[in-house]
């Protein structure tokens, strides 16, 4: 068993996780060269939970989630890693082993994973009513509703969605199924967005940045919402942003990424409290007020991002690192335990690095 | 909707005489007229004729009326339904026309159909499996498409069909029943030998229409709605169908407008090289010698033509696209 596996599961309690990702690794070849967008990611996710995912733009979070579903758009493909998931029927799965178009990714995307993507704009086709495309996904994985054994009809599902839309806080519900996406405002589009992803009762909900493209107060409702849907059926979420002040209201546990790593994660207490990584440091201390303003993008490090194409050696971070070591750009440090439930990949922390 | 397409209708008759003025303008502008070109017919072949007879055809075909009194008389007649009498056949227009519209017609949609049922599904191969062999060897079959002239392709068809299958494939009638009247056995006839013709007119539509369909379709691939599909665990195939390509048809439907005209007027050459009976030719002549009421009645049913294809496409598209139904 790999060193950062026995780590990690030392650091969590001795749940079984809803999702395990280990050492994921996904590349673009393109004709200018190989994109690493993801380059050996682990986290879990526990059955309930909310985790919370921030990292600057490219840094591989909505690859990773792509990842999750099989749904990485050519070029790309996931070269190696594990994404153990567990199924509602007790059997856990390696979903990078599945066939990409076949019966059983099928069955969990939707029916067990939802995703709500991050261009809520686009992400519903606009000749077609957004009741079509969220009844079809209902019939797609009716046996999620059945009550005994009996196949839902396509008035039941017309209802569900109703009652869906009801629940995610749409006014005039009967009137709203039959509106196209573009005649919807960006929060009415974000809410049915989610009654989609809710549609099929999933176990685990991914939400890419699903308040970006709204209001500062739409923002707000649309997180109390999602919070409260949460408590209700226990649906454990990924919640990826790059707002730390969202991360702080909504996540429990928090995974900070870069270049495609993990930085460090944690709890997320010991996180904003006792950031560990350089990195996280350096995110936190470019935030005026954590609490005090509800959207703050991520702040600018000093430094500019590296070219995709151009990934640096050792730590990927080192070139704007403000501690950085002579070891830092010849090793790659490993995600390891660092105090009592953090992780973290540094030089500073320890001196295990990656296998080359 | 309805009212939309009332209103389009509305303006029909009001494109109709524009278009009516503008195409007299055009047969009237060479110098001369019927006359002098059928002076001149008859001096290359050695007979002549005197100039007072001359001046009275002039007078009994109107030719000496000012411009715009020939006009108002060609459309007083035109409302009548009266297409007037070829100055060439000295036959009246409207049965020289319907004599060949039938079969031009029948041939445009073959062609057509042929286009449409060839283009769409390899447009959406090719963008389903970009840069595979299929999508590389379609490319290739679609640039030649595109740069072989129809005409050429035609010679090169007859010949081969000729020289080894022995069928002579000019026309749309085996040499028996080009005269016969209709009949089950010459409606056979006619669909044995219109692949070929059909063919040749839509090959290069075929290979234009097919690009399209692919580059349209392939943008609308990389749409985030797609992935919305497969992340609702929809079958693959299934989706493109239900969401990407419904898209990308939309830009093709509006191309119907100018692709049923262009079908007729495009069709000239090579219906004079396959010899089939078609307006395209019998137009070309009336421009020649001038006889112009033919031209002209010719020309009056290609605008129609366009502006009814135009229309079609419209309300296709607004049918198609509740962006544009809901709008208009
Ligand atoms: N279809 C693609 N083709 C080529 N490269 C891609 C593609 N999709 C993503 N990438 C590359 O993968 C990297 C990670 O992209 P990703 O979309 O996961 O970033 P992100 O963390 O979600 O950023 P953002 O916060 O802006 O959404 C980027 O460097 C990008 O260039
Ligand atoms: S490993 Fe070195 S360069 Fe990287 S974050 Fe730690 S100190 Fe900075
Ligand atoms: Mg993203």
């Amino acid at each position: 068993m790999p060193l950062t596996r026995i780590a990690i599961e030392g650091a969590v309690n001795q749940q079984t996780p809803l999702l395990q990702v280990r050492d994921l690794r996904v590349s673009f070849q393109l004709d200018e060269g190989v994109v690493r967008a993801v380059d050996g990611t682990s986290f879990d996710v526990m059955p309930g939970q909310v985790l919370g995912i921030v990292g600057e733009s490219g840094c591989g979070k909505s690859v990773t989630m792509k990842a999750i579903l099989q749904l990485v758009d050519r070029p790309g493909r996931i070269d190696t890693g594990e994404i153990k998931f567990l199924r509602s029927d007790g059997e856990t799965v390696d979903l990078v082993k599945l066939p990409p178009r076949g019966a059983m990714i099928r069955q969990i995307r939707g029916g067990e994973i939802a995703l709500i993507p991050q261009e809520p704009m686009a992400s519903f086709s606009p000749v077609h009513t957004v009741g079509d495309q969220i009844i079809e996904a209902i019939l797609l994985h009716s046996h999620r509703w059945e009550q005994g054994g009996r196949k839902i009809s396509k008035r039941e599902a017309r209802k569900i969605t109703i009652g869906l839309f009801r629940d995610v806080g749409i006014s005039m519900p009967e009137q709203r199924v039959d509106a196209y996406s573009w005649q919807l405002s960006g929060g009415l589009r974000q809410r049915a967005m989610i009654a989609m992803a809710l549609s099929c009762k999933p176990r685990l909900l991914i939400a890419d940045e699903p308040t970006t493209a709204i209001d500062v107060t739409t923002q707000a409702q649309v997180l109390a919402l999602l919070r409260d849907l949460q408590v209700k059926y226990n649906t454990a979420i990924i919640f990826i942003t790059h707002d730390l002040g969202v991360i702080a209201q909504m996540a429990s546990y928090v995974v900070v990424m870069y270049l495609g790593r993990v930085m460090e994660q944690g709890p997320v207490d010991a996180i904003f409290h006792a950031p560990k990584h350089p990195y996280t440091r350096a995110l936190l201390r470019s935030i005026p007020s954590m609490y005090g303003q509800t959207r703050v993008a991520l702040p600018v490090i000093s430094g500019t991002l590296p070219h995709p194409f151009n990934r640096p050696p050792g730590c990927p971070f080192h070139p704007r690192c403000a501690d950085v070591m002579p070891a830092c750009s010849v090793g790659v440090p490993r995600l390891m335990p660092v105090g009592d439930d953090q992780l973290a990949s540094c030089f500073l922390h320890h001196n295990e690095a990656e296998p080359v | 909707m309805t009212r939309y397409i009332a209103q389009r209708l509305l303006i029909l008759p009001l494109l109709m005489v524009i278009y009516s003025f503008v195409i007299f303008l055009i047969i009237q502008a060479p110098p001369g007229d019927f006359l002098t070109a059928y002076v001149a017919t008859l001096a290359s072949s050695g007979s002549s004729i005197s100039a007072d007879q001359i001046a009275a055809l002039r007078h009994q075909y109107g030719l000496d009326q000012p411009f715009l009194v020939q006009y108002f008389l060609w459309m007083q007649n035109l409302l009548h339904g009266d297409f007037g009498l070829s100055l060439e056949y000295q036959r009246p227009n409207a049965d020289l026309i319907s004599e060949q519209l039938g079969l031009t017609l029948a041939l445009a949609l073959f062609s057509f159909v042929l286009t449409w049922a060839i283009a769409v599904p390899a447009g959406i191969y090719s963008a389903t499996h970009p840069r595979s062999l299929i999508d590389h060897v379609l490319t290739v079959i679609n640039y030649v498409g595109v740069a072989t002239p129809n005409f050429m392709l035609a010679l090169i068809l007859m010949w081969l069909a000729f020289a080894y299958f022995d069928i002579n494939v000019s026309g749309l009638f085996s040499p028996e029943f080009v005269d016969a009247p209709w009949s089950f056995a010459r409606v056979g006839d006619l669909l044995f030998h219109i692949w070929l013709p059909g063919l040749v007119l839509g090959i290069a539509g075929t290979a234009r229409l097919s690009r399209i369909m692919r580059a349209n379709l392939l943008d609308e691939l990389n749409k985030p709605y797609v992935v919305t599909a497969r992340a609702k665990g929809m079958r693959e195939w299934r989706l493109v169908l239900r969401y990407p390509v419904r898209l990308a048809f939309n830009p093709l439907v509006s191309t119907i407008g100018w692709y049923l005209p262009a079908l007729f007027s495009g069709s000239l050459i090579v219906a004079t090289v396959m010899n089939l009976p078609n307006i395209g030719p019998l137009l070309l002549r009336a421009l020649i010698n001038q006889d112009m009421y033919l031209a002209g009645g010719i020309l009056l049913i290609y605008s129609f033509l366009t502006i009814v294809g135009t229309l079609l496409s419209d309300v296709l598209l607004a049918l198609l696209d509740p962006r544009i139904r809901v709008e208009s």
